[in-house]
């Protein structure tokens, strides 16, 4: 080897050598967002989180995007609408990130939806309803499976109807995202032809429903709809264990928010016996991709590190299929450039832990996911029934369906 | 829709609901109404005590009404503690101390909201009894059990109280502390001590009334903010410092809630309390019992 063959590789091996330091060096891809970790909508911001930073270090176990690390960058809105745009200015202005996601739940995002509108930026929502309706902003992409605003109440008056329900009793929270769902609810029912009998806004601060729920039962409804939120749909349901809803109810349930949550589970116990409710995921055969164990073998065990929901199914999941969407989007892109991305997530079906997902023009799911699933064979004090497939039953949709509606109520609650 | 088997259920349930009302009430009736401590704590320090008797339940399968009576000797020591700190840094300091009174007890109230938060969570609790969930059938009406226990409750609250207050020498010198402290401190009493004691009676009924609260529903931290409206309006009704007339303002409170949310609309319902308010303060401007 001669002196020249010597300083030839001397010099590769240094040009080498330097490459590999400057892509060690490459600073990570930012992704910034607020999520509520205290206030009313803590327990749901926190599961969230621990689903997408198990995305964050399954894929940095895998080396990155694009060769780079992903980083997250997270503050607490407290749940707070107020709070939410002063902090994404903040994460876009200061922190500099590279993406954007969104806060759990429709008040934190929607007055974010403005601001990203404006300086046209890729904003994935987290569980949000019906944000983009009057926003019309095309890089906006939910990550709920909702789909159709109507759909909701389109799964449980389906059943109702096929049970053999010709009337109907709403019975919702007179707040706004109880009443969206109680006023599509009006319309289906208009659609499928089933009369209200009784229509019941109650206000957030009632603290006893037997009076409501006796009520309802002279109205002799065959279908109970109703949109309520966490500490009433525990009462709501107490007060129908005493008072009765009557033998013609066939079925009762539909959009109880509170119902999907391990803490609320077990404390409701047999009471949810025989109620039809809407959920997101559950541990039923049909709801198994490519995975989605792997990722609930991770989340039980750091769960109870991180002191959040023990089963984790409403939303953690979705947390992580909203990281693999953005993984897909820019392995394929192979950039970060935001409307190339959207382009992407807008053209192309997008395999989850939660199951393909296709969006539509507006931004939310082409179609519906939304679960209605049967409470069966409930017990009292017991955390672990719930892992169990078969403890709620999927009735709709017809693709995830796991089983048929036990009616009527009274003899499903049995 | 009207008929009569609804509007007797109504007024069942209203009755149960309006004792319940007043078992929550009974405190601040001594608190607000009897001494003058602006305590807008009052609901934050019942649904601490509901915590406590969940916790209790929870631990050791004790009974939610008995974990009520164990942690009432706590409540009264909390209550001695925080009446204390407030007549140091607020009552005797001049006449303005109602005013800044109102924000030493709005802090007390976050302070308290924080720590069920962090000690907790966000979620909400709730209680395993015998009685809960179940009803009683008489004909073809059916009276849930856990209203039951909170009207008996309600009901054996309101008697001991009045008998307390009626009958033995404290109680007496509390009625007098009420109306003439300057009188009682010429007699040779002493009226911060005795409005210490009393303070700490009413924090004390809050630990039964707590386990009322988690019994009627599921609680979760920021719950008080539902109840400060609700409390204060039956104490003012009632008449200062009655605790009879607080029964009876809680009575017809509940029963007209019950009416509105059975046969009106449930929309209507919040209003009621303080339409029920002003048309009682309209004709009786001292309240209901009050003298």
């Amino acid at each position: 080897m001669n002196r020249r063959m010597v300083i030839g590789w001397a010099t590769a091996a240094l040009v080498l050598g330097l490459s590999s330091v400057a892509s060690a060096e490459e600073p990570p891809i930012k992704i910034g967002m607020s999520m509520p970790q205290t206030g009313g909508l803590a327990g749901g911001g926190k599961a969230s989180l621990l689903g997408i930073e198990i995305w964050r270090d399954d894929i940095n176990a895998r080396g990155g995007l694009l060769g780079r690390k992903v980083e997250l960058v997270v503050y607490d809105d407290k749940s707070s609408a107020s709070e939410t745009p002063a902090l994404y200015a903040k994460l876009l202005d200061v922190d500099k990130v590279d993406l954007l996601f969104a806060p759990y739940g429709t008040v934190p995002t929607a007055p974010i939806l403005p601001l990203v509108k404006q300086r046209g930026l890729l904003l994935m929502g987290n569980f949000s309803f019906q944000v983009n309706h009057k926003v019309h902003h095309d890089m906006w992409f939910n990550n709920a499976p909702w789909g159709p605003a109507d759909s909701w109440a389109t799964g449980f008056l389906t059943l109702g109807q096929k049970a053999g329900g010709k009337t109907m009793a709403l019975l919702s929270a007179d707040q706004e995202f109880a009443q969206n769902l109680a006023r599509t609810a009006r319309e289906v029912a208009k659609k499928l032809n089933i009369p209200v009998v009784y229509d019941q806004a109650y206000p957030p601060s009632t603290v006893e429903f037997s009076s409501i729920v006796r009520a309802l039962n002279a109205a002799k409804p065959d279908i109970v709809f109703v949109a309520s939120y966490p500490p009433d749909s525990a009462g709501i349901l107490r007060a129908v264990n005493e008072i009765g809803v009557g033998d013609n109810v066939k079925i009762l349930g539909g959009a109880m928010v509170g119902l999907q949550f391990a803490q609320v589970m077990e404390n409701m116990g047999s009471l949810l016996n025989g109620v039809v409710n809407y959920n997101t995921w559950l541990p039923e055969p049909s709801m198994y991709f490519d995975g989605t164990k792997a990722f609930f073998e991770k989340y039980t065990k750091r769960a109870i590190e991180a002191k959040v929901d023990p089963l984790g199914y409403y939303i953690a999941p979705y947390g992580y299929a909203m990281g693999q969407m953005i993984e897909q989007a820019v392995n394929a892109t192979k950039s970060l450039d935001q409307k190339g991305l959207a382009k992407y997530l807008r053209e192309n079906t997008h395999k989850t832990i939660v199951g393909p997902i296709t969006y539509a023009d507006d931004g939310e799911w082409k179609q519906s996911v939304t679960l209605e699933a049967q409470f069966r064979g409930i017990k009292d004090k017991n955390m672990d029934q719930f892992r169990q497939p078969g403890k709620q039953v999927i009735l709709f949709p017809d693709n995830l369906k796991t089983g048929e509606l036990v009616a009527p109520f009274e003899a499903a609650r049995k | 829709m009207f008929s009569i088997e609804l509007l007797r259920d109504a007024v069942v349930l209203g009755v149960l609901l309006g004792c319940f009302y007043a078992a929550v009430s009974i405190g601040l009736s001594i608190s607000f109404g009897l001494l003058d401590v602006p305590q807008v704590a009052h609901p934050a320090f019942l649904v601490l005590a509901s915590y406590g008797v969940y916790l209790l339940n929870d631990s050791y399968d004790i009974d939610p009404i008995v974990a009520g009576v164990m942690i009432a000797p706590l409540f009264f020591l909390l209550g001695v503690i925080t009446y204390r700190l407030y007549y140091e840094t607020f009552e005797r300091r001049g006449t303005d101390a109602g005013v800044r009174g109102i924000a030493f007890f709005f802090g007390v109230a976050f302070i308290i909201e924080v720590l069920i938060i962090l000690q907790f969570g966000v979620d909400q609790r709730s209680v395993t009894a015998s009685y809960i969930g179940k009803a009683w059938r008489i004909g073809d009406l059916r009276i849930p059990i856990r209203q039951l226990v909170a009207f008996a409750v309600a009901i054996g609250l309101t008697v001991l109280l009045a008998t307390y207050l009626s009958r033995t020498f404290m109680g007496r010198a509390i009625r007098a502390v009420a109306q003439d402290e300057e009188g009682l401190r010429l007699m040779g009493a002493n009226p911060v001590r005795i409005k210490q004691f009393a303070f700490g009676i009413a924090t004390a009924v809050l630990g039964v009334a707590g386990a009322l609260l988690i019994i009627i529903a599921p609680v979760e931290p920021t719950l008080d903010r539902v109840y400060i409206g609700r409390t204060f309006c039956v104490v003012v009704m009632a008449g200062l410092g009655s605790i009879s007339g607080t029964l009876i303002a809680a009575i017809i409170l509940g029963v007209s809630e019950s009416i509105v949310l059975t046969m009106f609309g449930a929309s209507w319902a919040p209003a009621i309390s303080f339409a029920l308010l002003l048309g009682v303060l309209a004709v009786r401007p001292q309240g209901l019992l009050g003298r």
